[in-house]
């Protein structure tokens, strides 16, 4: 089980408000991405959830029960750590082992579930080395090893992935996501990496300067971002945003195409512009359309087999349905 | 840096190098030589082979008892490095662990009690220990010199704590470990480097001390520091006694030191080099 | 709460170092500067009086006393120049490729480790010694009449000592400084024509300028409090040529009794040490964050 709450959940450091009063529902077996830029506070909140941080304020329930003041090591959570944490005199084994020594384990199942865990995770043949001599990765599936073995109620995962290079960071992507799926327990998962959010998660909750802008799947966000915040953090490329003239048509103050939303042509169009740089990747190409008189750069999603060139003259045109419209506030306009 | 550079360029190099490195060794090793030699041979003239002779340390040893002072600076050394490491550790552990805004404060301020000139401190010191019949005794310079350099010991220590990261001990926490659970099997053995490091370097410090320890003993708690001092007036012929008393001296801490360079450049920067 | 225990646990932990380098700190000087305003020698312990601020004032107009402070001034600049420009030089040898490099350190190192005593009794006796000593031996060698060092040259002789002393300090801690140069940066230097000698002027030197600041502060603190060295040379003389100011207060207070006089030159002494540990403090301070 692992139904965590938050209920007015606040953080102050001294006079500072990190996290202002918020209310959150995480459910049994639920892939949770907390996700939002570098400082908007998606760690605090982590670490206030594992116990490492003492909340301002509210009350945390795990399971129904008001674990607020409980220590970390009682709530029955384990975490990965964005450096690892991996105990450096510690061989492979006895960090995996470390946990359950802690609650006391027999030796005959800290073995089992060793064995076990290296097994899955590829790391029967580095049991015996220190994390010193291990890669990046494979330290990466140490510490998940380390936090499987106690067969938590719930997974923290604190930017896990930041320090591997990308080719790793697909594959191990999809590592965790396979061991959601076999282990069907809550993981809560922090990164500031919005492809990570969409590719991983059941639930993305998009945070900005401590408060939550927006909960919902991944799908959601995609298709009804709350507000602007919202629309240009999640997609990539980036959503295009308009204010002025191009807006107010709409009757909006901001309005937002994604770049997979806008036709490109040689020909004819609504708006025209002339062709920046141009990225060709195969399968898509990008193209940012400068000289629009709406925008600095407009980016272009099309199909790989269109072919423009820089200085090209280009007319775009915006798929009318899929044009995002937010208030002066930012907000969402239905 | 890794660059080419021609064979003859690396021999000019190491010449001029190995050259500087010898003048600069040239006083102890000649001490060493010295020691080696008979009275007659040390004073008549320039000479790099000894006759062997071990007879200057056992006259050291029979004529000045040599083994007291000797025990005297192994128990003042490591006893006020010890003394200190109790105090410091526990000290250094919380200003690394658990900061709070006036730490740098209090660093600052421990630093600044070990720039008090021995001198100014030197008038009622004495008259202390004269009074409290500590004149004389291991026990009151062991105190002192652990005051004196405690606060070396605390910045060193908390410079090695500091770089054990926080993630461990939140990780351990996470895990279920106690503070006990915390201290006994992930932090000490971390930290046990460091440790070790400080006290090697602190006892290097103690051992060396030359203010304090010919202002407060005579005979019965002096250190070889203050023993060889009392070398200064010679009587007959003494220079090969004087280097047998030297080396024996200096030898061990000459090979601790080796063993610390590192370190050294750590605690007498106070991290501010490294 | 965890962290709020931790927090009152820490404060519990650090209480005592704080006690003991507060009592350490506090009561002796506070002695001092009592004693400094009495007339109070310990060979008539009955004759004390308030002095006021006649035992500064004796200080004051005692020649010795000037004498002292400039020597402590030439001995500390003397001993700093020899060992920073030495020090840069050896350090910047031995940070060449050579052979041995791990031994050439050690030797190098080697003196710092000789307590102050030994030290000076070695120079005094072997290397100096106007009939025994290496240099008599050497000027013999060439026909020229030995030296008398700490007759003639008192306290050049023991600048020379603590140079020895100290040297291996600086060198040590600028060859670490120059060691953490970044290699690229040089070679950058290296492709844009940079001749040696204005690579060492424009990006080693700057580049070691901490260290060497470093450097000078600390040794500075230490080298204002010389003592063994003079007192196993020369012993402050002939008359007051090598004496300096720990020494003189030395004097006063263990061979002339005079309690107050010294008092009142420790508090002298603490003011001119703090002047330079100020700086020392910014210097290490800004290196915490």
């Amino acid at each position: 089980m692992g139904r965590i709450t938050l209920e007015g959940v606040a953080k102050r450091f001294g006079d500072v408000e990190v996290i202002p009063p918020l209310n959150l529902d995480i459910e049994d077996g639920e892939f949770v991405v907390f996700v939002g830029p570098s400082g908007c506070g998606k760690s605090t909140l982590l670490r206030l959830i594992a116990g490492l941080e003492d909340v301002s304020d509210g009350r945390i329930l795990i399971d129904g029960k008001d674990a607020t003041d409980e220590s970390p090591a009682k709530r029955g959570l384990a975490m990965v750590f964005q450096s690892y944490a991996l105990y450096p005199h510690m061989s492979v084994r006895k960090n995996i082992a470390f946990p359950m020594k802690m609650a006391g384990m027999d030796q005959a199942e800290q073995d089992r579930r060793i064995e076990a865990a290296a097994k899955a995770l590829n790391l029967t043949n580095y049991l015996d080395r220190k994390p010193g001599q291990l890669s990046g990765g494979q330290r990466q599936r140490v510490a998940i090893g380390r936090a499987i073995v106690r067969e938590p109620s719930a997974f923290l995962f604190d930017e896990p992935l930041s320090n591997l290079d990308a080719a790793l960071r697909v594959g191990m992507r999809l590592e965790i996501s396979e061991l959601h799926n076999r282990l069907k327990t809550t993981m809560i998962y922090v990164t500031h990496d919005q492809v990570e959010a969409m590719t991983m998660a059941d639930k993305i909750v998009v945070l900005h300067a401590g408060r939550i802008e927006q909960v919902g799947s991944p799908l959601e966000l995609y298709l009804r971002p709350k507000n602007a915040f919202v629309a240009a953090f999640i997609g990539s490329p980036k959503m295009n945003l308009f204010t002025g003239a191009a807006a107010a048509e709409y009757g909006a103050t901001t309005i937002g195409v994604r770049p997979e939303h806008i036709a490109i042509s040689p020909t004819a169009g609504k708006w025209q512009g002339r062709v920046g740089v141009s990225e060709h990747l195969g399968s898509d190409s990008f193209f940012y359309v400068e000289d629009t008189g709406l925008a600095e750069t407009i980016t272009v999603r099309s199909d790989g087999e269109v072919n423009m060139h820089h200085g090209d003259t280009v007319w775009l045109t915006p798929t009318e349905d899929k044009i995002h419209k937010f208030d002066a506030n930012g907000d969402r306009i239905q | 840096m890794a660059r080419a550079v021609s064979r003859n360029t690396r021999i000019g190099w190491t010449i001029a190098a190995w050259v500087v490195a010898l003048i600069i060794f040239f006083p102890i090793l000649y001490t060493i030589i010295t020691s080696l030699k008979s009275e007659q041979e040390a004073i008549s003239g320039f000479n790099l082979i000894p006759s062997f002779t071990l007879q200057s340390y056992e006259t050291v040893q029979s004529q000045n008892n040599y083994f007291r002072p000797f025990m005297n600076s192994v128990i003042l050394a490591v006893g006020s490095t010890l003394l200190a490491l109790i105090v410091a550790i526990p000290a250094a552990w919380a200003m690394a662990f658990s900061p709070t805004r006036r730490t740098k404060d209090i660093l600052m301020w421990m630093l600044s009690t070990k720039m008090m000139p021995a001198v100014a401190v030197l008038v009622p010191i004495y008259l202390i220990f004269l009074r409290t019949g500590l004149m004389d005794t291991r026990i009151g310079l062991t105190v002192l010199l652990m005051l004196i350099n405690l606060p070396i010991v605390i910045w060193m220590l908390y410079t090695y704590f500091r770089e054990i990261p926080g993630e461990i001990l939140e990780a351990a926490r996470m895990d279920g470990a106690t503070l006990r659970d915390e201290i006994l099997y992930i932090l000490t053995p971390m930290a046990v480097p460091g440790i070790a490091s400080t006290m090697l370097l602190n006892i290097i410090l103690a051992w060396n001390e030359a203010f304090w320890t010919i202002q407060l003993t005579t005979t019965n708690a002096a250190p070889l520091s203050a023993f060889i001092a009392s070398f200064s007036s010679p009587q007959g012929l003494f220079w090969a006694k004087l280097s047998a008393a030297s080396t024996m001296a200096i030898a061990p801490i000459l090979i601790l030191g080796w063993f610390s360079q590192k370190q050294l450049v750590r605690g007498l920067t106070f991290g501010a080099v490294k | 709460m965890a962290t709020r225990q931790t927090a009152s646990l820490a404060r519990l932990m650090r209480a005592p170092a704080i006690i003991l380098l507060l009592i350490w700190m506090a009561v002796p000087l506070a002695m001092t500067l009592y004693y400094s305003f009495l007339n109070y020698n310990l060979l008539n312990p009955a004759g004390t009086s308030w002095a006021g601020w006649f035992n500064y004032q004796y200080f004051y107009t005692d020649p010795a006393f000037f004498a002292s402070i400039w020597n402590t001034l030439v001995l500390v600049l003397g001993v700093l120049f020899i060992t920073v420009v030495g020090g840069i030089a050896i350090a910047i040898l031995i940070d060449k490729p050579i052979f041995g490099q791990g031994i050439v350190r050690i030797l190098v190192i080697s003196p710092f480790f000789v307590m102050p005593p030994v030290a000076a009794l070695i120079w005094k006796n072997m290397i100096m010694h106007p009939s025994y000593g290496v240099f008599a031996d050497i000027a013999k060698f060439f026909g020229a009449a030995p030296v008398d060092w700490f007759a003639q040259y008192p306290l050049f002789s023991i600048i020379l000592i603590v140079a020895w002393q100290w040297l291996p300090f600086a060198t040590l801690i600028l060859l670490t400084s120059l060691q953490s140069l970044d290699g690229e940066q040089m070679e950058a230097a290296e492709m844009d024509g940079a001749p040696a000698y204005s690579r060492f002027l424009y990006l080693v030197l700057p580049h070691m300028a901490r260290a060497i600041t470093v450097v000078i502060l600390i040794q500075t603190i230490f080298l204002l409090g010389i003592y063994a060295e003079i007192l196993v040379t020369t012993n402050g003389g002939p008359g007051t040529a090598s004496t300096n100011l720990t020494f003189l207060i030395y004097r006063a207070a263990r061979l002339n009794f005079d309690i107050g006089g010294a008092a009142a030159g420790g508090i002298i002494a603490v003011i001119l040490t703090n002047i330079v540990a100020v700086f020392l403090m910014r210097a290490v301070g800004k290196n915490l964050d």
